[in-house]
């Protein structure tokens, strides 16, 4: 049995009843909801795991899967050590000396895609399958190397420069887009489900049982999703400048704008979708319906352009098209934010009627 | 004994009145949520809302708390509206509602922190945790607490800003006896620092043991108010007796009991039969006596006293908790 006499009990007033004045700072309600909206989301352990290491293990897996390779060595096979000695000018071959019969074996299983055999009277006879475009490379690789070797000179020299410059890879392409949907996933999801939850669990109608005001409340979820932000782009954009390279030649001003800018009107998008649903499964049921398209359209891992023209006005007006095209441009072309003016446009527009229509919508209850 | 976490409660005026409700009608859909309501609870008291299930206790008390609006009547707290003081008034109610569930990841002291800081007065976190008794809970996540430190929780984050009227929606429902009884030191406690409380409750033991004044709620309507004992002695009799016919025993004549001396009210149902009584001593020998003559033989027989339970059964025929 407790026993309250151990409580303090009724002392000097006035004295007791803190001054408004005296508050520090961190007791702001607005910093406390933004502190506890924080531990809730670092207390999950699931929720760091999709937001922080999922995109950057998505970007490792098709950095790899869709790298650049270099020029393939070509596999080919004679029968006479003249003629090896010329194919062996050609950097690009891989040529072996084979008895005729071991010859014939290797290029009808298709281990070497040319068999290159002298012919009578100094001819030269190129064996091999016409469909196989290694066979086609290896015929003219082949024979440019045996007519040198025999003393051809080409009427017109030539020289060559190689495009192989960062910017211009799938990786490079692809950054941009997982940045883009992982802004606009963690910000819909993080919002839709906390607030949900909140409202089945009645902790929001508990909270405006308080003096809090409810604009507090909603911006809240606003400014931790600016400091988790940070760490979110911070991670994948780090793992694309330091393992793939990937160029940032905008200004990082300009890119960091772009980011609470969409980051805004995701969140935004999140709040209007989780204004009215009662229960999870709804809020889930809502959040896919209006992020799948876009995954789809808005360009993350194929160009938008390949959909019909018919389509291109539409797909342009989503928000994660314009959130990508505009941090394309920026990191790939160094497009700055004057050149980008009709995406952040459009992102401004979606933030204006998505929060306006939230707060007439929003259900406290 | 300084640094009270509530310093009394300047100068209650004798007889002032902290809540008012005149005619309060709520309609859902089809059903008749509250009837036409009056209530009256005066500063300092602790006044009870008792009442079955549906009987309308949480949407009066909600509709007080500014959560809910009624179709007609009138709200008046500590002389405030919730049209025109909203504001004033959330910073001097203290609220806690039947079914909220705090956040499971965030830990004692973050919860009544945050909710501290929406009140621009009041005890810090620190003292509140305290007056609870949650200190060795303080750092612990909401989530591994048990029932009753949970609703020892809901009820700090009811007190943070000192509030000058609190309402408590069945504060104590789900708790197993030990619990309940520990909750209910600390809503006295409240109550002896001279603030206002109100309170629904389905459990007549909390009624009687918390509330000054009990109102009886039952299908929207106020049946019954007045202090536990007043109430108990309305209905003339201060002990039941309950009993049970065994197996083979004649059938019971009800008249011939109403007869006996004493007797003030019979009822018979389920099997079992009510009888309440004003002198224990003299009624059951009685009572005995006629039972035997009439050839009915017992397997049960129960006496206790009147509680507001029995005032209730009294007035609608039936129990509070329809199990």
């Amino acid at each position: 049995m407790s026993d309250l006499t151990a409580v303090p009990q009724i002392g000097a007033q006035e004295a007791a009843r803190k001054e408004p004045g005296a508050k520090r700072l961190a007791d702001h309600p607005l910093v406390q909801l933004t502190i506890v909206r924080f531990h809730e989301f670092t207390r999950e352990p699931e929720a760091l795991f999709w937001v922080f290491v999922f995109p950057v293990l998505m970007a490792a897996g098709l950095g790899l899967a869709f790298r650049n390779k270099p020029q393939e060595v070509l596999k080919i096979a004679t029968v006479s050590t003249e003629l090896r000695q010329s194919l062996g000018r050609d950097k690009l071959l891989d040529v072996q000396q084979l008895s005729p019969a071991a010859a014939e074996e290797a290029l009808r299983t298709g281990k070497i895609a040319l068999l290159v055999e002298p012919g009578r009277a100094g001819t030269v006879v190129y064996r091999y399958d016409d469909t196989n475009p290694e066979g086609r490379s290896a015929r003219m690789l082949a024979d440019r190397a045996i007519q040198q070797a025999a003393g051809r000179v080409d009427p017109v020299s030539s020289t060559e420069i190689l495009m192989r410059e960062p910017g211009s890879r799938y990786i490079d392409f692809l950054i941009p887009g997982l940045l883009g949907m992982n802004l606009m996933s963690s910000a819909i999801w993080g919002m839709g489900f906390t607030i949900v939850d909140a409202r089945r669990k009645k902790l929001i109608k508990r909270l405006i049982a308080t003096p809090m005001p409810r604009s507090y409340y909603l911006m809240s979820f606003v400014f931790s999703r600016q400091l988790l932000l940070v760490i979110e782009v911070g991670m994948l954009l780090g793992f694309g400048v330091l393992v793939f390279h990937v160029p940032v030649r905008g200004s990082f001003l300009d890119f960091a704008v772009l980011c609470v800018l969409g980051s805004l009107t995701f969140s935004a998008l999140g709040l209007l979708i989780a204004s009215r649903a009662q229960t999870i499964e709804a809020a889930s049921g809502l959040m896919n319906l209006v992020m799948l398209p876009m995954w789809i359209v808005s360009g993350v891992f194929f160009s938008a352009q390949r959909f019909p023209d018919a389509l291109q006005p539409v797909i342009h007006a989503l928000p994660l098209t314009a959130v990508i095209d505009a941090l394309r441009a920026n990191m790939l072309q160094g497009a700055n934010l004057a050149q980008l003016a009709p995406q952040w446009g459009m992102l401004s527009i979606w933030l204006v009627v998505c929060f306006s229509l939230a707060l007439k919508l929003f259900r406290w209850k | 004994m300084t640094n009270a976490p509530f310093p009394t409660n300047p100068t209650p005026v004798a007889a002032a009145t902290a809540l008012r409700v005149r005619n309060l009608r709520k309609t859902y859909k089809s059903l008749v949520a509250v009837d036409g309501l009056d209530l009256e609870v005066r500063q300092g008291e602790c006044f009870g809302l008792l009442g079955p299930n549906g009987a309308g206790k949480t949407t009066t008390i909600e509709i007080c708390e500014g959560l809910n609006v009624a179709d007609s009547g009138e709200v008046e707290l500590l002389g405030l509206r919730w049209e025109t003081d909203g504001k004033q008034l959330r910073q001097r109610l203290g609220v806690q509602l039947q079914e909220t569930q705090l956040a499971e990841k965030l830990t004692v002291l973050e919860t009544v922190r945050l909710f501290r800081s929406f009140y621009s007065q009041g005890p810090n976190a620190a003292e509140i945790v305290t007056l609870v008794q949650l200190e060795d809970k303080k750092k612990a996540r909401v989530g591994t607490l048990s029932g009753g430190q949970k609703q020892r929780l809901a009820l700090a984050c009811a007190l943070v800003g000192a509030p000058d009227l609190l309402f408590l929606d069945e504060p104590t429902t789900g708790l197993d006896p030990q619990a309940r009884r520990q909750l209910w030191d600390f809503i006295e406690h409240f109550k002896l620092m001279g603030r206002t409380i109100v309170l629904t409750t389905h459990y007549m033991e909390e009624a009687e043991r918390l509330c000054d004044r009990v109102a009886i709620m039952d299908q929207g309507k106020v049946i019954a108010l007045g202090t536990p004992r007043e109430l108990i002695a309305s209905i003339g009799a201060e002990h039941m007796v309950e009993f049970i016919a065994g197996p083979g025993s004649a059938v019971l004549d009800v008249s011939g009991l109403s007869k006996i001396e004493g007797v003030r009210d019979v009822r018979a149902g389920d099997g079992s039969v009510q009888v309440q009584v004003t002198e224990l001593h003299r009624a059951v020998p009685a009572l005995l006596q006629e039972l035997s003559r009439q050839g009915v033989t017992l397997s049960e027989l129960r006496t206790h006293s009147a509680s507001l339970e029995d005032v209730f059964v009294a007035l609608t025929g039936r129990h509070l908790r329809d199990e």
